[in-house]
């Protein structure tokens, strides 16, 4: 069978992601995974174990300042002389900003279609994505070269399949103009253990009801209660209560969790945008007429400040 | 500093948008039709560096007909002028293909600095700043919060999925913004009036050297299989609160085994 190359999404802090996690098992359908790890210096070593688990046969790795150093390009500039060499039966990406932007230069390199915001993959290329707010599901195929995709987190269940995969290191041959945009510095603003905001299974998120940034405790709260992620509404980030990483919506950030919590929020179209393919909805609205009970699968009118309290001392009770 | 600014003409996305049934292609004839939100932030970011650095701000858009609409509008908010990409053959291009012809209009309009939105609403593809860097050989600043300019040194900190990039390049360059970059203006009465006067220039894809078959459907590099809408989702149980809600909220949660 041949190769799918999976382009590894991973961070320092907590290695690597659930994305990948899901790429590699949906690789699994289409041929034989080989990771690709691009990054800083000891990244694959680092990243190997949990890579195995799920199934990469193979590693390739481009590594060190050159790689990482700058934005994006030098990483394109690999992958694509990898793809040329290997010949893969697919080439899949996180459908996150970076793995979005290595994907379009390399679709520009090999003058290869690009689909993005997969959610499904059939062995045939045929692509699932949704389209305008999870309204449309849409059945696509690259037409020109080989299927490239980017895969929206929380699409596949991740599937562990023990290897144990050898790391080919791989000469990097980056050009000058790769190096054009230089990153000067990198800052973390993620708090805290809590998982990231698009991959979580959970998301607990607060809206203009929440009042001010300091009443944002008690989403935060509840959401570590479920061990889930917290998120804000445009209106919450726009009168400052949260920071911007973590708005859903047309605007911010399109998640998908088993569980959705809106706490506070009204359910504007922008926001709707955001989180309406969660599997299971929950709100809590003081206003019975808010559009989000039309998506809630259980929806509670009344004072937020009384209930999610309440909600938190019987979880604790439970426990 | 010579800037050009991306303008996208979507469909309002806080209407119903449609794909169309006869050739898949996104609906942009009956929808009511408005320039991509992300957009305005460019523009206003175009205006902030034109004043403060002097220079000229071009609006470019690739669209039908109709795209005139969003480009008056683009120029209401001050740019000075437009150039418009209209071509029949454009129907139905796909990503690469406009890449192709984005960058060869900006090949000619001799730009510093090309300013786009981070995504349009219709697509959320995320992908045209670096392909049409990658096209043009310059440096792609993407997802800019903040952008300075010192010279023709270009400083941005981007957002990330774990906070954020400060990120250099010298000009000429392409630039993405998100919505937190600034507030965009609104047009005035006299920027609406001044805007009807202003130079729109348009231009063919013969005039650009691109050859008709490297675009719209023939030329496509993906295609469209079939498309079909979700029902909306319908809502469940909703009970008011008499003292007991948040104990019934996890009553709930349990049953669903998230408890």
């Amino acid at each position: 069978m041949s190769e799918v190359l999976v382009v590894v999404e991973a961070t320092k802090e907590f290695g690597v992601k659930k994305v990948t996690l899901e790429m590699l098992t949906l690789a699994r359908e289409l041929g034989t995974p080989s990771a690709v790890v691009l990054g800083g210096a000891g990244a694959a070593e680092a990243l190997s174990g949990k890579l195995g688990e799920y199934g990469a046969e193979k590693i390739y790795a481009a590594e060190g300042d050159e790689i990482d150093g700058y934005l994006v390009a030098p990483k394109a500039t690999v992958l694509a002389e990898l793809v040329k060499r290997v010949q893969p039966a697919a080439v899949l990406l996180a459908s996150a900003q970076e793995g979005k932007e290595i994907a379009a230069r390399l679709a520009v390199k090999l003058d290869n279609g690009i689909l993005t915001d997969v959610v499904g993959l059939d062995a045939d290329g045929t692509a699932t994505q949704v389209a305008f707010a999870g309204s449309t599901i849409v059945k696509s195929k690259v037409t020109k070269g080989l299927p490239l995709v980017t895969v929206r987190p929380n699409s596949v269940t991740p599937a562990p399949a023990a290897t144990t995969p050898a790391i080919e290191q791989l000469s990097v041959s980056v050009t000058d103009t790769d190096k054009l945009a230089k990153v000067v510095e990198r800052v973390a603003e993620q708090k805290g253990s809590r998982p990231e905001l698009t991959e979580a299974g959970v998301v607990v998120s607060g809206g203009r009801g929440v009042g001010n940034a300091d009443n944002f405790k008690l989403v935060e709260e509840l959401a570590d209660l479920l061990g889930g992620a917290v998120g804000a509404s445009r209106a919450a980030v726009d009168s400052g209560f949260y920071p911007h990483q973590f708005q859903v919506g047309q605007t911010g950030k399109t998640v998908s969790p088993q569980l959705y919590v809106a706490l506070g929020i009204s359910g504007a179209i922008q926001h709707r945008a955001g989180m309406q393919t969660s599997k299971t909805i929950v709100a809590v609205n003081k206003d019975g007429e808010a559009p989000i009970f039309e998506l809630a699968d259980f929806g509670v009118v009344g004072d937020l400040f009384k209930i999610v309290p309440q909600a938190a001392e019987e979880i604790r009770k439970r426990k | 500093m010579n800037i050009v600014v991306l303008v996208k003409q979507v469909p309002d996305s806080g209407a119903d948008r449609n794909l169309r049934n006869d050739d898949n292609t996104v609906d942009r004839g009956s929808a009511n039709n408005v320039i991509n939100e992300m957009d305005e932030y460019a523009i206003e970011e175009a205006l902030k560096i034109k004043e403060a650095h002097g220079g000229e701000v071009t609006i470019l858009t690739m669209g039908p007909d109709r795209a005139t609409e969003s480009i008056r509008k683009a120029l209401s908010m001050g740019p000075d002028k437009a150039v418009h990409v209209l071509d029949d053959a454009l129907h139905g291009s796909c990503a690469v293909a406009t890449s192709k012809v984005l960058a060869a209009a900006l090949g000619q309009l001799n730009a510093d600095l090309v300013i786009c939105g981070a995504e349009s609403t219709d697509g959320r593809v995320q992908v045209m700043p670096h392909m049409i860097a990658e096209r043009l050989g310059v440096a792609a600043l993407t997802g800019a919060r903040k952008l300075t300019v010192d010279g023709a040194t270009l400083t941005v900190e981007r957002q990330t999925e774990e906070g954020y990039e400060v990120v250099t390049a010298a000009t000429p360059a392409v630039v993405s913004v998100w919505d937190t970059i600034n507030e965009p203006r609104y047009p005035s009465f006299k920027g609406i009036m001044a805007a009807k006067k202003k130079p729109v220039q348009t231009l063919s894809l013969a005039e650009l050297g691109v050859a008709a078959d490297e675009v719209g459907f023939d030329g496509a590099t993906s295609a469209v299989v079939e498309h079909t809408k979700r029902p909306p989702r319908s809502g469940g149980a909703k009970i008011t609160d008499e003292g007991e809600g948040g104990v019934k909220l996890v009553e709930f949660l349990a049953t669903e085994k998230f408890v």
